[in-house]
């Protein structure tokens, strides 16, 4: 089914400079592998290495984080919304308390 | 003819300028942050207006900031009601330098701007903006120009 995926700003110039990508999934894992097949320059700023979702990346479906559904298993229905929204971090190199 | 290779220019308004070195001072020993809103123009991206906002990491501040998705998400609608753009992020480091750590581009997003204020024994000292490359390996370094308007 055909649902939206929303893209920030940061990320919009790896994605045709587009605000939002349509693609074909039954879940949020199987819309993001999508989004990333189309879009490939985008895999190396949603995933890590290891291929999980990297740890500022969030994903909300409708306004939901994924993280109090069913994670990447999510389900979804045609014409949801999922959102990609980044949280922010960093800090200087050094171990203080 | 190829262009001349030149470093991506920041311009911020002397008043931000001003109010990045005070929330760093404030917040001492401890890191600040906060949003950059702006505008960004063909290159030339200028630094308008803040959000500032509270460093999240409670068990490490003074080495640490995070800022929650609720955290841009508030960042984004105010830049949206004032008509600008979320053109990136402000911290502090404090007593250490004002350069990007190993921890900051493991974290950092492309495209947005990245401006580290170092806060020595509680003054502000050196204030730098950095862009994350699209492979993620490196910074580019950009030209901070402070102006009155």
């Amino acid at each position: 089914m055909a649902v939206k995926v929303m893209i920030p700003t940061p990320l919009r110039a790896y994605a045709g400079k587009q605000e939002s990508v349509e693609v074909q999934a039954a879940t949020v894992g199987e819309a993001l592998s999508a989004l990333t097949t189309k879009h490939t320059d985008l895999k190396k700023h949603l995933f890590s290495d290891d291929g999980r979702l990297r740890s500022f990346v969030n994903v909300y479906v409708n306004d939901e984080d994924i993280r109090y559904l069913q994670k990447e298993q999510t389900a979804l229905k045609a014409g949801d919304t999922i959102s990609i929204v980044p949280s922010i971090a960093g800090g200087v190199n050094r171990a203080r308390i | 003819m190829s262009p001349p290779l030149s470093r991506p220019r920041l311009k911020v308004r002397e008043e931000m300028y001003r109010r990045i070195h005070a929330h760093g001072v404030e917040t001492y020993p401890h890191e600040c942050c906060g949003a950059l809103l702006g505008r960004d123009g063909e290159g030339l991206r200028e630094v308008i207006d803040l959000v500032p906002l509270a460093n999240r990491r409670d068990d490490s501040p003074r080495n640490r900031f995070e800022l929650t998705p609720d955290d841009v998400r508030l960042a984004e609608k105010t830049a949206s009601e004032k008509k600008l753009e979320l053109i990136g992020w402000y911290h502090s480091h404090p007593d250490a330098p004002a350069r990007p750590s190993e921890y900051d581009r493991n974290h950092a997003w492309p495209w947005y701007s990245y401006i580290i204020v170092s806060v020595e024994k509680g003054e502000a000292r050196d204030t730098t903006s950095w862009r994350l490359h699209d492979d993620r390996a490196a910074y580019d370094a950009e030209e901070v120009e402070v102006a009155a308007r």
